[in-house]
């Protein structure tokens, strides 16, 4: 079953055209791992893909209920309820973890399941405390985010994604504001999740990773998708010249 | 307890003050130093009294009104915003006692409605919250724009709505921020209440000029200005304590 579908999506900021013509489809289990220099518009597809930019042109859909809908070539998004609904399909997380200060962390995690998905307290705070403790960090469920290191920063906001039971998470560059070792720890989580056979959507440049835990790899360039397929295809043996040119660079 | 030395400094000059007076040679008709002060005491504590209630009102009605102001100021709508923007240049722009003269004498010279000495206190009230409102909405809305953009992306995706991101999310880091501003916002006010006898309102400063005057003693004022000092170091306090204790979680 196709949990996302997004279709000929553009969108520009004023004169900059970032998203050209993307389409993209996810399956139910899948791992995307989504690669490309900065600036090529990785972030930003995951963005209009989260509802958190507007796009321009396209056609966006979950789990076969349509969020934005292409009219002429103009972007129509659906009525307030359904985009309502169809929130509660994804989750994010997001490069700088934008956990809540003035909340604990088991606060951070269990508020939305119970006032947004109005879901019993009991239950979602033991839910809350099985992520904590897959994460390895049940005992900072009282700890604010500010006494925590980034690492378990950043595990907590998967925590706090996955307590709203989503079909499909999306990370918009997960590691890239940690250490290496703090990196290794959150690609643990990742690899944990896959094996679980979690839907995810992952921005990144961990090569490695991406090669090792993703069914599937999308190389982006100036807002078109250059490349795409098994990872063993794309990262170790690119088509495209550019793609080529930047695993080399960045490969070392 | 670090505040205790600021305490005892405070028990020290009220109880340094009378002996001053005494070896200044002032005293009063009832007999020493201390029972004269005390009677200044007493002969302004009904202005004492109609400052703090000048104060608690001012605010009570400006930090409500000042985040209505704010969200006027930050609305979508380029006129409401222009308005709000209006409203601030000119509370921001003229001084306190013009505007106080303003609400007191205004109805009377533009509608001819006779002034009432009852209307004095709310004139007070009103010019006072007016004002203050003004500068309250600017210091919310630094505090709103200093919470990161992530905050609200964050809430968004994961279904908060804008009400419910402002309240639960974006207003209680926004009480953080703009704490050691306020305080600053109230000490001012503290002091500025004694510009309500620009409309003859008694409020101890006005009390305290009459006294000195008719006494022509200079040891009132003296008084009145100790006790803005001592309203002020509890309002430091205070705010003190409150920041400490939201002081739970740091950026």
């Amino acid at each position: 079953m196709k949990l996302l579908e997004i279709n000929n999506i553009k969108k520009s900021f004023d004169d900059l055209e970032v998203l050209k013509d993307i389409s993209i489809s996810v399956e139910e289990g899948e791992v995307v791992s989504i690669l490309g220099p900065s600036g090529s518009g990785k972030s930003t597809l995951l963005r209009c893909a989260t509802m958190l930019e507007t796009m321009d042109a396209g056609s966006l859909m979950y789990c076969g209920e349509s969020a934005v809908s292409d009219v002429d070539g103009k972007a129509v998004y659906a009525p307030k309820d359904n985009l309502k609904r169809i929130q509660n399909y994804f989750g994010l997380v997001f490069q700088n973890f934008n956990l809540f200060p003035h909340y604990t962390v088991l606060k951070n995690i269990i508020d939305a399941p119970v006032h947004i998905q109005k879901r019993d307290k009991k239950e979602v705070t033991k839910e809350a405390m099985e992520l904590l403790s897959q994460m390895g960090i049940e005992d900072k469920a009282d700890y604010y985010p500010c006494q925590l290191s980034g690492g378990q920063q950043q595990r907590v906001a998967i925590a706090r994604a996955l307590a709203m039971k989503p079909k499909i998470l999306f990370f918009d560059e997960p590691t890239s504001a940690l250490d290496p070792e703090l990196t290794s720890e959150i690609l643990k989580v990742l690899r944990l999740l896959a094996s679980r056979k979690m839907t995810m959507v992952i921005v990144t440049h961990e090569i490695e990773f991406a090669r090792n835990v993703s069914d599937r790899v999308i190389f982006m360039d100036e807002g078109y998708i250059v490349e795409q397929g098994r990872p063993a295809d794309v990262i170790d043996n690119p088509a495209n010249d550019r793609v080529r040119a930047f695993l080399a660079k960045v490969k070392g | 307890m670090k505040k205790k030395p600021l305490i005892a400094v405070m028990i020290f000059s009220a109880l340094l003050i009378p002996a001053l007076l005494s070896s200044c040679g002032v005293s009063g008709d009832d007999g020493g130093a201390l029972g004269w002060f005390f009677g200044v005491i007493i002969q302004l504590s009904s202005g004492m009294w109609a400052s703090l209630e000048l104060f608690a009102l001012t605010l009570i009605f400006s930090m409500p009104l000042g985040l209505l102001v704010c969200f006027l100021r930050r609305s979508r709508f380029k006129v409401i915003e222009l308005v709000a923007k209006f409203y601030i240049s000119i509370m921001r722009g003229t001084p306190l006692m013009l505007q106080l003269l303003v609400v007191y004498f205004g109805p009377y010279f533009v509608f001819r409605i006779p002034l009432s000495t009852e209307y004095r206190f709310y004139a007070a009230i009103i010019g006072f919250a007016l004002n203050y409102a003004a500068y309250f909405a600017e210091i919310y809305r630094s505090g709103i724009e200093a919470v990161p953009k992530g905050q609200y992306e964050a809430a968004k995706v994961l279904g908060y709505s804008r009400q419910q991101t402002f309240m639960k999310i974006v207003f209680p880091q926004m009480v953080r921020h703009i704490l050691p501003p306020v305080t600053n916002e109230i000490i001012t006010l503290v002091k500025d209440t004694s510009l309500a006898f620009a409309i003859a309102f008694v409020e101890m400063f006005t009390l305290a000029k009459q006294i000195s005057a008719s006494e022509s003693n200079i040891m009132p004022l003296f008084v009145a200005g100790l006790f803005y000092y001592i309203f002020n170091l509890v309002v430091s306090f205070v705010m003190g304590k409150v920041e400490k204790k939201m002081n739970y979680y740091s950026r």
